[in-house]
């Protein structure tokens, strides 16, 4: 018998401190799509997503109004193409681009991420064409995400990528400057990225997974700095206990849904995202957790402990909630998305050395950092460098999503909308890297690599 | 299938009829109802039986949820797996 307790908790969860499913995202591999005439290969690519995901936004929709919790965004994620470009004779890769803008817009979805290239050795030359032609792709395009892969522990890091990287994050800035840079809060730079990863801008579809599964990202921020500040007296064993129970509850949800998708969409279950991912609204932040738990504002000494606390907190608590748990799987700090982080980096307590320590010990990397429109390429590629070198140490995924704001510097703001928020642009330690990133080459992978 | 239906307001006259009324309407059986009164805030959970349902689910909710806010009352229709997932292992 339900409890009235129980029923009450879940609907205070959803109606006040902004529990939701963040996404459903359906994984569609493109490999079958391969064609060494382009305008077929698109023809294909577009035939297969709109057959595969033509239910998926109704779906969500009905399953939406029965369990009566919001799901925030339908996505798709696509095999990488620069591996289907790969075959066409054309190099014009950008058609891809245009033809996944067309599926997005057919069957409603939000976004659909895979304008992908992994290239943590080296590049094929579907790779190189793909990386030249994303800062026009992102920026003739609304719903479509890039990433590219540019490390791994397994591999190293492939500096002469990263060097590439620098340099197209800045050229994608520069063609959407009219539209507050936003092409470059569509690509991400990875190192270690997950195959299944429902969450954008870096969901791609990867090679070994099926044809075609869902994959789902929960939410949650809220409940769980609600659950804390209910709670004010727990010693920090107490607090990472009631964040561990707290996130089994967000997880069962977004098994539940994944579940119910699945079973109607008729494809196969992939994984559930264990992710606590904040929004702008008020009280949906992360940074407001790191607060409550002790401290005066995110970036203080101690928010890098504070964070890895919640991050294992919340994984411990959501692995039992879910049958195959994937994709990132921990605490993101994107800053533009988050009011608390928002906040700090505005007041100066959050700076970018503080968020490269945290994202040492969460699930993403740096993430949604506005810079300075005038930052060097190869500062960029740096900054690239030395989040990678973490990921890749510590066998864990990490990501640059950062913005040069173009035409701005520190103390103005880009504003985005929506779920991309808002932030100060964020002053970036400037002293050259240019000899370093000019050497190029790759760094090989770290000793504990060698497990075999 | 089972649905739970919360209702949620000011306290007045003659909400459980209203309520159970409306859901007659769209022949949902109602199975259990708890109620409380906390500070003159009324709190009432009903269960009630949706398999006969006489239009959609999405519907149902939707109807219902418009009817609370008519007699200044918030209402929710969830479907009962949300709390089984949720609160039980």
């Amino acid at each position: 018998m339900l409890e009235t307790r129980d029923i009450l908790e879940t609907i205070e969860m959803i109606r006040n401190e902004n529990l939701d499913i963040r996404t459903v995202t359906m994984g569609i591999s493109l490999l079958d799509c391969i064609d060494s005439d382009i305008d077929v290969a698109c023809e294909k690519v577009y035939e297969k997503i709109t057959r595969l995901a033509k239910n998926l936004v109704p779906v969500c929709d009905d399953i939406e109004k029965e369990l009566g919790i919001p799901i925030i965004n339908k996505r798709i994620s696509v095999t990488p193409i620069a591996m289907i470009a790969a075959a066409c004779r054309s190099k014009d890769v950008v058609k891809f681009a245009i033809t996944l803008e067309k599926a997005a817009r057919a069957v409603g979805v939000n976004f659909i991420g895979g304008y992908s290239a992994l290239v943590q050795k080296g590049f094929t030359s579907g790779d190189r064409e793909l990386i030249e032609s994303i800062p026009e792709a992102l920026s003739i395009t609304d719903h479509i995400c890039s990433s590219v892969n540019i490390g791994s522990t397994k591999a190293g890091l492939n500096m002469d990528a990263i060097a590439l990287m620098g340099h197209t994050i800045k050229k994608t800035a520069e063609l959407t400057q009219d539209r507050q840079c936003i092409g470059a809060a569509k690509l991400v730079v990875f190192c270690n990225a997950p195959d299944d990863n429902p969450f954008m801008a870096g969901a791609f579809h990867g090679v070994g997974e099926p044809d075609c599964e869902i994959n789902v990202g929960v939410s949650g921020p809220g409940v769980v700095r609600a659950a804390l500040s209910a709670s004010k007296d727990l010693d920090l064993s107490g607090v990472a206990d009631l964040i561990k129970r707290t996130a089994f509850k967000i997880t069962r949800m977004g098994q539940l849904v994944a579940l119910k998708a699945s079973e109607r969409l008729g494809v196969p279950f992939g994984i559930v995202d264990l992710s606590l991912a904040p929004t702008p609204a008020v009280g949906d932040s992360v940074a407001n957790i790191l607060e409550e738990i002790g401290l005066e504002q995110c970036g203080a000494c101690g928010t890098t402990a504070c964070l890895a606390m919640l991050n294992d907190a919340v994984k411990k608590g959501g692995v039992m909630a879910s049958s195959h748990v994937g994709g990132l799987s921990g605490a993101f700090i994107p800053v533009t998305e988050d009011a608390g982080m928002i906040a700090a980096a505005r007041s100066g307590a959050l700076t970018l050395e503080k968020l490269e320590a945290m994202t040492a010990v969460c699930s993403v990397g740096l993430d949604m950092i506005n810079i300075p429109g005038d930052t060097p390429d190869e500062v960029i590629s740096a900054i690239i460098a030395d989040e990678a070198a973490i990921g890749m140490v510590n066998c864990k995924t990490t990501a640059v999503r950062v913005i040069p704001a173009i035409g701005k510097t520190v103390g103005e703001e880009l504003s985005f909308g929506g779920l991309l928020g808002s932030g100060p642009i964020m002053p970036v330690n400037t002293y050259s890297p240019l000899k370093f990133i000019s050497r190029g080459g790759r760094i090989p992978a770290p000793m504990h690599s060698l497990k075999n | 299938m089972k649905a739970v239906i919360t209702v949620v307001g000011k306290d007045a006259v003659g909400i459980l009829a209203k309520i159970s009324t409306e859901c007659a309407k769209f022949n949902v059986n109602i199975l259990d109802v708890s109620q409380s009164i906390m500070q003159e805030m009324f709190c009432m959970i009903m269960i009630g039986d949706v398999d006969n349902l006489s239009v959609k689910f999405g519907e149902f909710r939707d109807n219902m949820v418009a009817f609370g806010e008519s007699i200044n009352m918030s209402v929710s229709v969830m479907h009962e797996d949300i709390f089984n997932s949720m609160h039980r292992i």
